[in-house]
Protein backbone atom coordinates (compact mmCIF):
# COMPACT_ATOMS: atom_id res chain seq x y z
CA UNK A 1 0.00 0.00 0.00
CA UNK A 2 1.54 3.34 -0.84
CA UNK A 3 0.46 6.44 1.50
CA UNK A 4 -0.64 9.43 -0.02
CA UNK A 5 1.93 12.71 0.05
CA UNK A 6 2.15 16.26 -1.02
CA UNK A 7 4.73 17.38 -2.12
CA UNK A 8 7.76 18.80 -0.32
CA UNK A 9 7.25 22.60 -1.25
CA UNK A 10 3.01 22.13 0.22
CA UNK A 11 3.97 20.41 2.84
CA UNK A 12 6.69 22.91 3.93
CA UNK A 13 4.04 26.10 2.92
CA UNK A 14 1.64 24.39 5.56
CA UNK A 15 3.85 22.88 8.45
CA UNK A 16 6.85 23.40 10.30
CA UNK A 17 8.99 19.93 10.81
CA UNK A 18 10.63 19.07 13.83
CA UNK A 19 13.17 16.95 14.20
CA UNK A 20 15.02 13.89 16.26
CA UNK A 21 17.77 11.66 15.73
CA UNK A 22 18.92 8.14 17.18
CA UNK A 23 22.42 7.36 16.01
CA UNK A 24 24.11 4.25 17.38
CA UNK A 25 27.43 3.95 16.82
CA UNK A 26 29.69 0.69 17.11
CA UNK A 27 33.02 1.09 18.68
CA UNK A 28 36.17 -0.55 16.95
CA UNK A 29 37.15 -2.38 20.21
CA UNK A 30 39.39 -5.87 20.07
CA UNK A 31 36.32 -7.10 22.14
CA UNK A 32 33.10 -7.06 22.93
CA UNK A 33 31.65 -4.80 25.46
CA UNK A 34 30.63 -7.48 28.11
CA UNK A 35 32.51 -10.26 27.22
CA UNK A 36 36.63 -11.40 25.74
CA UNK A 37 35.10 -12.88 22.19
CA UNK A 38 36.25 -10.55 19.16
CA UNK A 39 34.83 -7.94 17.80
CA UNK A 40 35.37 -8.58 14.23
CA UNK A 41 32.61 -8.23 10.88
CA UNK A 42 32.25 -10.46 8.23
CA UNK A 43 33.25 -14.40 10.23
CA UNK A 44 31.50 -17.05 9.91
CA UNK A 45 28.06 -17.08 11.89
CA UNK A 46 28.39 -18.02 15.54
CA UNK A 47 31.83 -18.10 16.00
CA UNK A 48 33.10 -14.63 17.78
CA UNK A 49 30.81 -15.55 20.81
CA UNK A 50 30.68 -17.30 23.89
CA UNK A 51 28.58 -18.26 26.83
CA UNK A 52 28.52 -14.27 27.75
CA UNK A 53 27.42 -13.32 24.25
CA UNK A 54 24.51 -16.51 23.79
CA UNK A 55 23.44 -15.22 27.56
CA UNK A 56 23.77 -18.90 29.13
CA UNK A 57 22.94 -19.15 32.69
CA UNK A 58 24.88 -18.03 35.09
CA UNK A 59 27.42 -16.39 33.22
CA UNK A 60 28.37 -13.01 34.26
CA UNK A 61 29.06 -9.42 32.33
CA UNK A 62 32.74 -7.73 32.46
CA UNK A 63 32.81 -4.53 31.40
CA UNK A 64 35.03 -3.62 28.66
CA UNK A 65 37.41 -0.61 29.72
CA UNK A 66 38.58 0.23 26.01
CA UNK A 67 34.66 1.10 25.81
CA UNK A 68 34.22 2.96 28.48
CA UNK A 69 37.08 5.24 27.09
CA UNK A 70 35.86 5.54 23.99
CA UNK A 71 32.17 6.61 24.84
CA UNK A 72 33.65 9.19 27.20
CA UNK A 73 35.76 10.38 24.13
CA UNK A 74 32.94 10.13 22.01
CA UNK A 75 30.50 12.30 24.74
CA UNK A 76 33.35 15.01 25.13
CA UNK A 77 33.99 15.31 21.35
CA UNK A 78 30.04 16.11 21.57
CA UNK A 79 30.27 18.79 23.81
CA UNK A 80 28.91 16.72 26.74
CA UNK A 81 29.22 16.81 30.08
CA UNK A 82 30.41 13.38 31.54
CA UNK A 83 28.71 11.89 34.13
CA UNK A 84 30.82 11.42 37.73
CA UNK A 85 28.67 8.07 38.22
CA UNK A 86 26.79 6.29 36.29
CA UNK A 87 24.96 2.61 35.67
CA UNK A 88 23.74 0.32 33.13
CA UNK A 89 20.19 -1.13 33.02
CA UNK A 90 18.24 -4.58 31.76
CA UNK A 91 15.95 -2.91 28.57
CA UNK A 92 13.70 -6.57 28.36
CA UNK A 93 12.01 -7.66 25.42
CA UNK A 94 11.48 -10.83 24.14
CA UNK A 95 13.07 -11.41 20.35
CA UNK A 96 15.93 -14.07 19.39
CA UNK A 97 18.02 -10.97 18.25
CA UNK A 98 18.82 -11.16 21.69
CA UNK A 99 19.09 -14.69 23.96
CA UNK A 100 19.56 -12.74 27.25
CA UNK A 101 15.78 -11.60 26.86
CA UNK A 102 17.06 -8.15 27.69
CA UNK A 103 19.23 -5.64 26.26
CA UNK A 104 22.17 -4.63 28.68
CA UNK A 105 22.24 -0.46 28.26
CA UNK A 106 21.43 3.00 30.05
CA UNK A 107 18.84 4.17 31.16
CA UNK A 108 18.19 6.73 33.42
CA UNK A 109 22.16 7.19 34.02
CA UNK A 110 23.60 7.79 30.49
CA UNK A 111 27.51 7.98 30.45
CA UNK A 112 27.37 11.45 28.54
CA UNK A 113 24.29 14.13 28.47
CA UNK A 114 23.78 17.91 27.54
CA UNK A 115 26.03 18.34 24.30
CA UNK A 116 25.52 19.98 21.09
CA UNK A 117 27.07 19.77 17.95
CA UNK A 118 27.04 22.72 15.07
CA UNK A 119 26.40 21.34 11.66
CA UNK A 120 27.29 23.12 8.76
CA UNK A 121 25.32 22.95 5.51
CA UNK A 122 26.33 23.32 1.97
CA UNK A 123 26.34 26.89 1.54
CA UNK A 124 28.15 27.18 4.86
CA UNK A 125 24.75 28.58 7.37
CA UNK A 126 25.80 27.04 10.88
CA UNK A 127 23.09 25.12 12.70
CA UNK A 128 23.30 23.91 16.37
CA UNK A 129 21.98 20.15 17.10
CA UNK A 130 21.91 20.04 20.44
CA UNK A 131 22.48 16.19 22.43
CA UNK A 132 20.36 14.90 24.87
CA UNK A 133 22.49 12.16 25.89
CA UNK A 134 24.97 9.47 24.83
CA UNK A 135 24.76 6.26 26.12
CA UNK A 136 26.53 2.74 26.38
CA UNK A 137 24.73 -0.15 25.48
CA UNK A 138 25.19 -3.64 23.55
CA UNK A 139 24.56 -4.45 19.62
CA UNK A 140 22.04 -6.88 18.97
CA UNK A 141 22.69 -10.54 16.40
CA UNK A 142 21.80 -10.52 13.21
CA UNK A 143 18.31 -11.78 12.01
CA UNK A 144 18.16 -12.79 8.47
CA UNK A 145 14.02 -13.91 7.88
CA UNK A 146 13.47 -16.90 5.54
CA UNK A 147 11.15 -17.68 3.65
CA UNK A 148 8.11 -15.24 2.50
CA UNK A 149 7.76 -13.91 -0.67
CA UNK A 150 10.15 -10.79 -0.26
CA UNK A 151 12.81 -11.48 2.54
CA UNK A 152 10.93 -8.86 4.74
CA UNK A 153 9.60 -9.95 8.17
CA UNK A 154 6.29 -9.76 6.86
CA UNK A 155 5.35 -13.11 5.81
CA UNK A 156 8.49 -14.65 6.83
CA UNK A 157 8.49 -18.55 7.79
CA UNK A 158 11.10 -18.66 9.94
CA UNK A 159 14.64 -16.53 11.14
CA UNK A 160 18.12 -17.12 11.31
CA UNK A 161 20.47 -16.04 13.84
CA UNK A 162 23.88 -15.36 13.86
CA UNK A 163 25.42 -13.92 17.35
CA UNK A 164 28.26 -12.68 16.02
CA UNK A 165 27.22 -9.21 16.37
CA UNK A 166 25.91 -9.50 19.75
CA UNK A 167 27.34 -7.61 22.43
CA UNK A 168 29.29 -5.34 20.16
CA UNK A 169 29.74 -2.08 22.05
CA UNK A 170 27.68 0.56 20.60
CA UNK A 171 26.97 4.08 22.04
CA UNK A 172 23.47 5.53 21.09
CA UNK A 173 23.65 9.57 20.85
CA UNK A 174 20.32 10.66 20.97
CA UNK A 175 19.48 14.58 20.19
CA UNK A 176 16.91 16.49 21.55
CA UNK A 177 13.86 18.31 19.40
CA UNK A 178 15.78 20.08 16.67
CA UNK A 179 13.32 23.14 15.93
CA UNK A 180 13.69 25.34 13.25
CA UNK A 181 15.39 23.58 9.91
CA UNK A 182 12.47 24.78 7.83
CA UNK A 183 12.93 23.26 4.30
CA UNK A 184 16.41 22.05 4.81
CA UNK A 185 15.35 19.57 7.43
CA UNK A 186 16.33 16.94 4.70
CA UNK A 187 19.67 18.36 4.34
CA UNK A 188 20.22 19.28 8.05
CA UNK A 189 19.53 15.72 8.80
CA UNK A 190 22.38 14.01 6.62
CA UNK A 191 24.78 16.52 7.93
CA UNK A 192 24.43 15.96 11.23
CA UNK A 193 24.76 11.85 10.68
CA UNK A 194 27.86 12.74 8.28
CA UNK A 195 29.12 15.38 11.12
CA UNK A 196 28.77 12.20 13.89
CA UNK A 197 30.16 9.97 11.57
CA UNK A 198 32.99 12.10 10.65
CA UNK A 199 33.94 12.51 14.34
CA UNK A 200 33.51 9.22 15.51
CA UNK A 201 36.07 8.54 12.41
CA UNK A 202 38.47 10.73 13.33
CA UNK A 203 38.41 9.86 17.32
CA UNK A 204 39.36 6.20 15.92
CA UNK A 205 36.95 4.63 18.26
CA UNK A 206 34.45 3.05 15.23
CA UNK A 207 35.30 2.02 11.78
CA UNK A 208 32.54 4.63 10.99
CA UNK A 209 31.21 2.42 7.97
CA UNK A 210 27.55 3.03 7.32
CA UNK A 211 27.66 0.48 4.91
CA UNK A 212 28.83 -2.34 7.30
CA UNK A 213 26.32 -0.86 10.16
CA UNK A 214 28.97 0.98 12.31
CA UNK A 215 26.95 3.75 12.26
CA UNK A 216 23.04 3.28 12.09
CA UNK A 217 20.36 6.17 12.58
CA UNK A 218 16.73 5.97 13.66
CA UNK A 219 15.06 9.21 12.30
CA UNK A 220 12.56 10.81 14.11
CA UNK A 221 10.21 13.48 12.19
CA UNK A 222 7.09 15.37 13.23
CA UNK A 223 5.15 18.56 11.55
CA UNK A 224 2.78 21.46 13.51
CA UNK A 225 1.16 24.08 11.48
CA UNK A 226 3.74 27.45 11.84
CA UNK A 227 2.81 29.63 14.82
CA UNK A 228 2.28 26.35 16.96
CA UNK A 229 4.60 25.31 19.71
CA UNK A 230 3.05 22.11 20.44
CA UNK A 231 5.08 19.23 18.69
CA UNK A 232 3.24 17.04 16.66
CA UNK A 233 2.92 13.23 16.89
CA UNK A 234 6.52 11.56 15.48
CA UNK A 235 6.94 8.40 13.29
CA UNK A 236 10.13 7.08 14.08
CA UNK A 237 11.85 5.46 10.55
CA UNK A 238 14.30 3.00 11.85
CA UNK A 239 17.82 1.58 10.17
CA UNK A 240 18.47 4.39 7.97
CA UNK A 241 22.14 3.45 6.92
CA UNK A 242 23.19 5.86 3.86
CA UNK A 243 23.87 9.26 4.43
CA UNK A 244 21.70 9.64 1.12
CA UNK A 245 18.60 7.48 2.51
CA UNK A 246 18.85 9.94 5.93
CA UNK A 247 17.85 12.97 3.89
CA UNK A 248 15.46 11.09 1.78
CA UNK A 249 13.84 9.42 4.34
CA UNK A 250 13.27 12.75 6.38
CA UNK A 251 11.94 14.28 3.28
CA UNK A 252 9.80 11.20 2.31
CA UNK A 253 8.09 11.35 6.10
CA UNK A 254 7.77 15.29 5.87
CA UNK A 255 5.65 14.71 2.80
CA UNK A 256 3.23 11.75 4.49
CA UNK A 257 3.07 13.19 7.74
CA UNK A 258 1.76 16.48 5.63
CA UNK A 259 -0.97 14.29 3.78
CA UNK A 260 -2.41 12.73 6.93
CA UNK A 261 -2.66 16.02 8.80
CA UNK A 262 -4.19 17.69 5.67
CA UNK A 263 -6.84 14.72 5.71
CA UNK A 264 -7.78 15.68 9.21
CA UNK A 265 -6.20 12.41 10.68
CA UNK A 266 -3.91 12.17 13.43
CA UNK A 267 -0.27 10.84 12.56
CA UNK A 268 -0.02 7.72 14.29
CA UNK A 269 3.12 7.33 16.43
CA UNK A 270 4.77 3.93 14.96
CA UNK A 271 8.05 2.99 14.04
CA UNK A 272 8.67 3.07 10.22
CA UNK A 273 11.10 1.10 7.72
CA UNK A 274 12.42 2.32 5.16
CA UNK A 275 13.08 0.86 1.86
CA UNK A 276 15.59 1.76 -0.15
CA UNK A 277 14.27 0.77 -3.68
CA UNK A 278 10.98 2.94 -3.43
CA UNK A 279 12.35 5.48 -1.47
CA UNK A 280 9.57 5.18 0.56
CA UNK A 281 8.33 3.78 4.31
CA UNK A 282 6.13 1.62 5.34
CA UNK A 283 4.41 0.89 9.07
CA UNK A 284 6.24 -0.98 11.28
CA UNK A 285 4.87 -1.85 15.04
CA UNK A 286 3.21 0.53 17.29
CA UNK A 287 5.98 2.23 19.66
CA UNK A 288 6.31 0.56 23.03
CA UNK A 289 5.97 2.67 25.54
CA UNK A 290 9.62 3.10 27.86
CA UNK A 291 7.05 1.03 31.05
CA UNK A 292 7.20 -1.92 28.43
CA UNK A 293 10.58 -2.78 28.45
CA UNK A 294 10.78 -2.49 32.27
CA UNK A 295 14.10 -1.18 32.81
CA UNK A 296 15.75 -1.86 35.66
CA UNK A 297 19.14 -1.54 37.43
CA UNK A 298 21.86 -4.18 35.85
CA UNK A 299 22.34 -6.02 39.07
CA UNK A 300 25.37 -7.76 37.28
CA UNK A 301 27.45 -4.48 36.46
CA UNK A 302 28.43 -2.21 39.45
CA UNK A 303 28.59 1.20 38.74
CA UNK A 304 30.95 3.22 36.43
CA UNK A 305 32.50 6.03 38.19
CA UNK A 306 34.72 8.71 35.91
CA UNK A 307 36.93 10.96 37.88
CA UNK A 308 38.04 14.31 36.67
CA UNK A 309 41.13 13.38 36.21
CA UNK A 310 40.35 10.42 34.19
CA UNK A 311 37.85 12.46 32.07
CA UNK A 312 40.95 15.33 31.58
CA UNK A 313 43.09 12.85 30.46
CA UNK A 314 41.05 11.20 27.91
CA UNK A 315 40.45 14.67 26.65
CA UNK A 316 43.64 15.47 26.41
CA UNK A 317 44.29 12.73 23.75
CA UNK A 318 41.35 14.33 21.36
CA UNK A 319 42.49 14.94 18.18
CA UNK A 320 41.75 18.53 16.49
CA UNK A 321 37.94 18.04 16.09
CA UNK A 322 36.89 17.58 12.23
CA UNK A 323 35.29 21.18 12.20
CA UNK A 324 38.52 23.14 13.91
CA UNK A 325 40.89 21.72 11.60
CA UNK A 326 38.33 22.64 8.45
CA UNK A 327 38.74 26.24 9.98
CA UNK A 328 42.76 27.06 10.62
CA UNK A 329 43.21 25.19 7.12
CA UNK A 330 40.96 27.75 5.31
CA UNK A 331 43.06 29.91 7.04
CA UNK A 332 46.34 28.56 6.17
CA UNK A 333 45.48 28.48 2.78
CA UNK A 334 44.06 31.65 2.32
CA UNK A 335 40.89 30.27 0.37
CA UNK A 336 37.47 31.95 0.31
CA UNK A 337 34.84 30.44 1.56
CA UNK A 338 33.26 29.99 -1.57
CA UNK A 339 36.71 28.05 -2.69
CA UNK A 340 37.26 26.14 0.88
CA UNK A 341 33.89 25.00 0.69
CA UNK A 342 34.36 23.37 -3.01
CA UNK A 343 36.89 21.63 -1.96
CA UNK A 344 35.76 20.00 1.03
CA UNK A 345 32.90 19.05 -1.10
CA UNK A 346 35.27 17.77 -3.54
CA UNK A 347 36.63 15.43 -1.22
CA UNK A 348 40.07 16.88 -1.59
CA UNK A 349 40.94 18.45 1.72
CA UNK A 350 43.25 15.91 2.61
CA UNK A 351 44.81 15.76 -1.00
CA UNK A 352 45.39 19.41 -1.55
CA UNK A 353 46.81 19.46 2.85
CA UNK A 354 49.50 16.65 1.53
CA UNK A 355 50.37 18.73 -1.74
CA UNK A 356 51.26 21.10 0.36
CA UNK A 357 53.46 19.94 2.84
CA UNK A 358 55.20 18.19 -0.34
CA UNK A 359 56.36 21.86 -1.15
CA UNK A 360 53.43 23.05 -3.38
CA UNK A 361 52.11 26.97 -2.73
CA UNK A 362 48.04 26.83 -1.51
CA UNK A 363 47.41 28.48 -4.99
CA UNK A 364 48.97 25.61 -7.21
CA UNK A 365 47.60 22.54 -5.10
CA UNK A 366 43.82 24.16 -5.69
CA UNK A 367 44.48 24.49 -8.77
CA UNK A 368 45.67 21.11 -9.88
CA UNK A 369 42.75 19.25 -7.46
CA UNK A 370 40.09 21.41 -8.34
CA UNK A 371 40.85 21.96 -11.63
CA UNK A 372 41.99 18.87 -13.10
CA UNK A 373 42.24 15.92 -10.70
CA UNK A 374 38.78 15.95 -9.39
CA UNK A 375 37.37 16.14 -13.28
CA UNK A 376 39.12 13.37 -14.06
CA UNK A 377 38.20 11.17 -11.03
CA UNK A 378 34.35 12.51 -11.86
CA UNK A 379 34.83 10.57 -15.40
CA UNK A 380 36.49 7.54 -13.62
CA UNK A 381 33.72 7.89 -11.74
CA UNK A 382 36.31 7.39 -7.94
CA UNK A 383 37.02 9.34 -5.31
CA UNK A 384 39.76 11.66 -6.46
CA UNK A 385 41.94 10.26 -3.88
CA UNK A 386 42.35 7.01 -5.72
CA UNK A 387 43.40 7.90 -8.68
CA UNK A 388 46.65 7.53 -7.33
CA UNK A 389 48.29 11.14 -8.34
CA UNK A 390 51.54 11.59 -5.83
CA UNK A 391 51.57 15.15 -4.47
CA UNK A 392 55.13 14.83 -4.99
CA UNK A 393 53.98 14.48 -8.93
CA UNK A 394 51.89 17.68 -8.74
CA UNK A 395 55.19 19.61 -7.63
CA UNK A 396 57.61 18.12 -10.13
CA UNK A 397 55.02 18.82 -12.71
CA UNK A 398 54.55 22.46 -11.29
CA UNK A 399 58.08 23.31 -10.75
CA UNK A 400 58.79 21.74 -14.82
CA UNK A 401 55.74 24.68 -15.11
CA UNK A 402 57.57 27.35 -13.91
CA UNK A 403 61.05 26.47 -14.95
CA UNK A 404 59.28 27.14 -18.82
CA UNK A 405 60.35 23.57 -19.73
CA UNK A 406 56.11 22.54 -20.23
CA UNK A 407 53.47 25.02 -20.81
CA UNK A 408 50.23 24.56 -18.57
CA UNK A 409 48.50 22.53 -21.77
CA UNK A 410 51.50 20.16 -21.91
CA UNK A 411 51.39 19.33 -18.33
CA UNK A 412 47.53 18.56 -18.47
CA UNK A 413 48.84 15.84 -21.36
CA UNK A 414 51.78 14.35 -18.60
CA UNK A 415 49.25 14.38 -15.71
CA UNK A 416 46.99 11.88 -17.91
CA UNK A 417 49.89 10.14 -18.71
CA UNK A 418 50.84 9.78 -15.02
CA UNK A 419 47.26 8.55 -14.53
CA UNK A 420 47.99 5.98 -17.64
CA UNK A 421 50.67 4.65 -15.45
CA UNK A 422 53.50 5.41 -18.12
CA UNK A 423 56.03 6.58 -15.45
CA UNK A 424 57.57 9.89 -13.77
CA UNK A 425 56.50 13.20 -15.35
CA UNK A 426 60.22 13.75 -16.21
CA UNK A 427 60.10 9.96 -18.02
CA UNK A 428 56.69 10.96 -20.13
CA UNK A 429 57.52 14.50 -21.02
CA UNK A 430 61.08 12.71 -22.43
CA UNK A 431 59.08 9.69 -24.02
CA UNK A 432 56.07 11.99 -25.53
CA UNK A 433 59.18 14.60 -26.78
CA UNK A 434 56.98 17.47 -25.04
CA UNK A 435 58.91 20.32 -24.51
CA UNK A 436 58.31 24.10 -25.48
CA UNK A 437 59.35 25.37 -28.56
CA UNK A 438 62.10 28.53 -27.20
CA UNK A 439 64.15 28.99 -30.19
CA UNK A 440 62.75 32.39 -31.44
CA UNK A 441 63.47 31.52 -35.54
CA UNK A 442 60.86 29.10 -35.84
CA UNK A 443 58.06 31.13 -33.50
CA UNK A 444 58.72 34.41 -35.77
CA UNK A 445 58.15 32.17 -38.94
CA UNK A 446 54.82 31.18 -37.38
CA UNK A 447 54.19 34.92 -35.84
CA UNK A 448 54.60 36.13 -39.61
CA UNK A 449 52.52 33.99 -41.14
CA UNK A 450 49.61 34.37 -38.75
CA UNK A 451 49.98 38.14 -38.62
CA UNK A 452 49.97 38.18 -42.63
CA UNK A 453 46.66 35.74 -42.66
CA UNK A 454 45.19 38.18 -40.63
CA UNK A 455 46.22 41.53 -41.57
CA UNK A 456 43.22 43.30 -39.40
CA UNK A 457 43.81 41.96 -36.03
CA UNK A 458 47.32 43.05 -36.62
CA UNK A 459 45.94 46.56 -37.56
CA UNK A 460 43.85 46.86 -34.46
CA UNK A 461 47.30 45.82 -32.62
CA UNK A 462 48.73 48.09 -33.85
CA UNK A 463 45.77 50.54 -32.73
CA UNK A 464 46.47 49.86 -29.29
CA UNK A 465 43.73 46.87 -29.17
CA UNK A 466 46.32 44.42 -27.63
CA UNK A 467 43.35 42.17 -26.37
CA UNK A 468 42.97 41.30 -30.03
CA UNK A 469 46.37 39.28 -29.48
CA UNK A 470 44.74 36.19 -28.66
CA UNK A 471 44.27 35.49 -32.64
CA UNK A 472 47.40 35.40 -32.97
CA UNK A 473 48.74 33.69 -30.22
CA UNK A 474 46.06 30.75 -30.69
CA UNK A 475 47.38 30.82 -34.46
CA UNK A 476 51.13 30.37 -33.39
CA UNK A 477 49.90 27.88 -31.04
CA UNK A 478 48.56 25.86 -33.64
CA UNK A 479 50.77 25.94 -36.62
CA UNK A 480 53.95 24.71 -33.31
CA UNK A 481 51.13 22.27 -32.06
CA UNK A 482 51.05 23.81 -28.80
CA UNK A 483 54.85 23.51 -27.97
CA UNK A 484 55.25 27.08 -27.55
CA UNK A 485 55.56 29.41 -24.53
CA UNK A 486 52.42 31.43 -24.65
CA UNK A 487 54.29 34.47 -22.85
CA UNK A 488 57.03 34.40 -25.34
CA UNK A 489 54.77 34.18 -28.12
CA UNK A 490 52.92 37.51 -27.10
CA UNK A 491 56.23 39.52 -26.72
CA UNK A 492 57.63 38.47 -29.61
CA UNK A 493 54.21 39.72 -31.95
CA UNK A 494 54.45 42.62 -30.14
CA UNK A 495 57.97 43.35 -30.87
CA UNK A 496 57.21 42.57 -34.40
CA UNK A 497 54.39 45.15 -34.33
CA UNK A 498 56.71 47.29 -32.94
CA UNK A 499 53.99 48.16 -30.20
CA UNK B 1 2.60 0.76 44.15
CA UNK B 2 -0.98 -0.05 42.44
CA UNK B 3 -2.02 -3.13 42.69
CA UNK B 4 -1.41 -5.87 39.83
CA UNK B 5 -4.87 -5.97 37.90
CA UNK B 6 -6.14 -8.86 35.36
CA UNK B 7 -5.18 -6.46 32.67
CA UNK B 8 -1.84 -5.82 34.04
CA UNK B 9 -1.18 -10.23 33.75
CA UNK B 10 -2.22 -9.43 30.18
CA UNK B 11 0.01 -6.90 28.94
CA UNK B 12 2.88 -8.54 30.35
CA UNK B 13 2.14 -11.64 28.85
CA UNK B 14 1.58 -10.57 25.48
CA UNK B 15 5.40 -8.53 25.99
CA UNK B 16 6.54 -11.94 27.36
CA UNK B 17 5.03 -13.96 24.05
CA UNK B 18 3.35 -16.07 26.72
CA UNK B 19 -0.13 -17.45 26.05
CA UNK B 20 -2.47 -17.40 28.84
CA UNK B 21 -6.04 -18.55 29.29
CA UNK B 22 -8.45 -16.66 31.20
CA UNK B 23 -8.38 -18.72 33.74
CA UNK B 24 -4.49 -18.60 34.65
CA UNK B 25 -4.90 -14.94 34.23
CA UNK B 26 -7.39 -14.76 36.54
CA UNK B 27 -5.53 -16.78 39.00
CA UNK B 28 -1.79 -14.69 38.76
CA UNK B 29 -3.31 -11.59 38.57
CA UNK B 30 -4.31 -12.64 42.17
CA UNK B 31 -0.83 -14.24 42.46
CA UNK B 32 0.99 -11.65 41.78
CA UNK B 33 -1.02 -8.87 43.75
CA UNK B 34 0.18 -10.93 46.76
CA UNK B 35 4.05 -10.93 45.94
CA UNK B 36 3.55 -7.04 44.81
CA UNK B 37 2.14 -6.23 48.48
CA UNK B 38 5.06 -8.74 49.95
CA UNK B 39 7.67 -7.01 48.20
CA UNK B 40 6.14 -3.80 49.08
CA UNK B 41 7.23 -3.63 52.65
CA UNK B 42 10.60 -3.35 51.89
CA UNK B 43 8.90 0.53 51.13
CA UNK B 44 8.52 0.44 54.80
CA UNK B 45 11.86 -0.43 56.12
CA UNK B 46 13.63 1.67 53.54
CA UNK B 47 12.70 5.11 54.08
CA UNK B 48 13.25 8.10 51.76
CA UNK B 49 17.30 9.02 53.24
CA UNK B 50 18.05 5.35 51.66
CA UNK B 51 19.49 5.59 48.59
CA UNK B 52 18.29 2.99 45.86
CA UNK B 53 20.55 0.20 45.17
CA UNK B 54 21.36 -1.98 42.34
CA UNK B 55 24.35 -3.70 43.73
CA UNK B 56 25.07 -5.06 47.41
CA UNK B 57 28.60 -4.56 47.39
CA UNK B 58 29.94 -0.53 47.20
CA UNK B 59 32.24 -1.34 44.21
CA UNK B 60 32.88 0.93 41.20
CA UNK B 61 34.72 0.33 37.55
CA UNK B 62 35.27 -3.65 37.82
CA UNK B 63 36.71 -3.47 34.35
CA UNK B 64 38.14 -6.15 31.93
CA UNK B 65 41.44 -5.01 30.05
CA UNK B 66 40.14 -5.12 25.72
CA UNK B 67 42.32 -8.55 25.18
CA UNK B 68 40.58 -11.44 22.99
CA UNK B 69 40.02 -14.35 25.30
CA UNK B 70 38.31 -17.98 24.32
CA UNK B 71 35.27 -18.32 22.02
CA UNK B 72 33.03 -21.48 20.64
CA UNK B 73 33.12 -22.96 17.13
CA UNK B 74 29.88 -23.05 15.30
CA UNK B 75 29.11 -26.36 16.17
CA UNK B 76 29.68 -25.58 20.14
CA UNK B 77 27.29 -22.57 19.60
CA UNK B 78 24.78 -24.59 18.35
CA UNK B 79 24.98 -27.67 20.57
CA UNK B 80 21.95 -26.80 22.52
CA UNK B 81 20.22 -24.70 19.75
CA UNK B 82 16.31 -26.97 19.30
CA UNK B 83 17.06 -25.67 15.30
CA UNK B 84 19.69 -24.95 13.15
CA UNK B 85 20.56 -24.24 9.76
CA UNK B 86 23.83 -23.60 8.42
CA UNK B 87 25.51 -22.42 11.08
CA UNK B 88 22.85 -20.39 12.53
CA UNK B 89 20.09 -20.72 15.02
CA UNK B 90 16.76 -21.19 13.55
CA UNK B 91 13.98 -20.18 15.60
CA UNK B 92 10.36 -18.81 14.02
CA UNK B 93 9.37 -16.05 12.67
CA UNK B 94 7.93 -13.30 15.25
CA UNK B 95 5.75 -10.72 13.39
CA UNK B 96 5.55 -7.00 14.23
CA UNK B 97 9.04 -6.11 15.91
CA UNK B 98 11.64 -4.14 14.47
Amino acid sequence: MTDATLSFEEAMEKYDPVLGFEVHVELNTKTKMFSSAPNVFGDEPNTNVNEVDLGMPGVLPVVNKTAIESSIKIGLALNCKIAERCRFARKNYFYPDTPKNFQTSQYDEPIAYDGYLDIELSDGTMFRVEIERAHMEEDAGKLTHMGGATGRIQGADYSLVDYNRSGVPLVEIVTKPIEGAGSRAPELAKAYVAAVREIVKNLGVSDAKMERGNVRCDANVSLRPHGRERFGIRSETKNVNSLRAVEHAVRYEIQRHAAVLDSGEPVTQETRHWHEDTRTTTSGRAKSDADDYRYFPEPDLVPITASREWVEELRATLPEPPAARRKRLQADWGYSDLEFRDVVNAGVMDEIEETIAAGATATVARKWWMGEIVGRAKNADVDPGQLGVAPATIVELNQMVEDGKINNKMATEVLDGVLAGEGTPAEIVEKRGLAVVSDDAPLLEAIDAALAAQPGVADKIRGGKIQAIGAIVGAVMKATRGQADAGRVKELILERLGV
Amino acid sequence: MAAINRDDVAHLAQLAHIEMSAEELDRMAGELAVIVDSVKSVSEAAGDDVPATSHPIPLTNVFREDVVGHTFTAEQSLSGAPDAYEGRFKVPAILDED
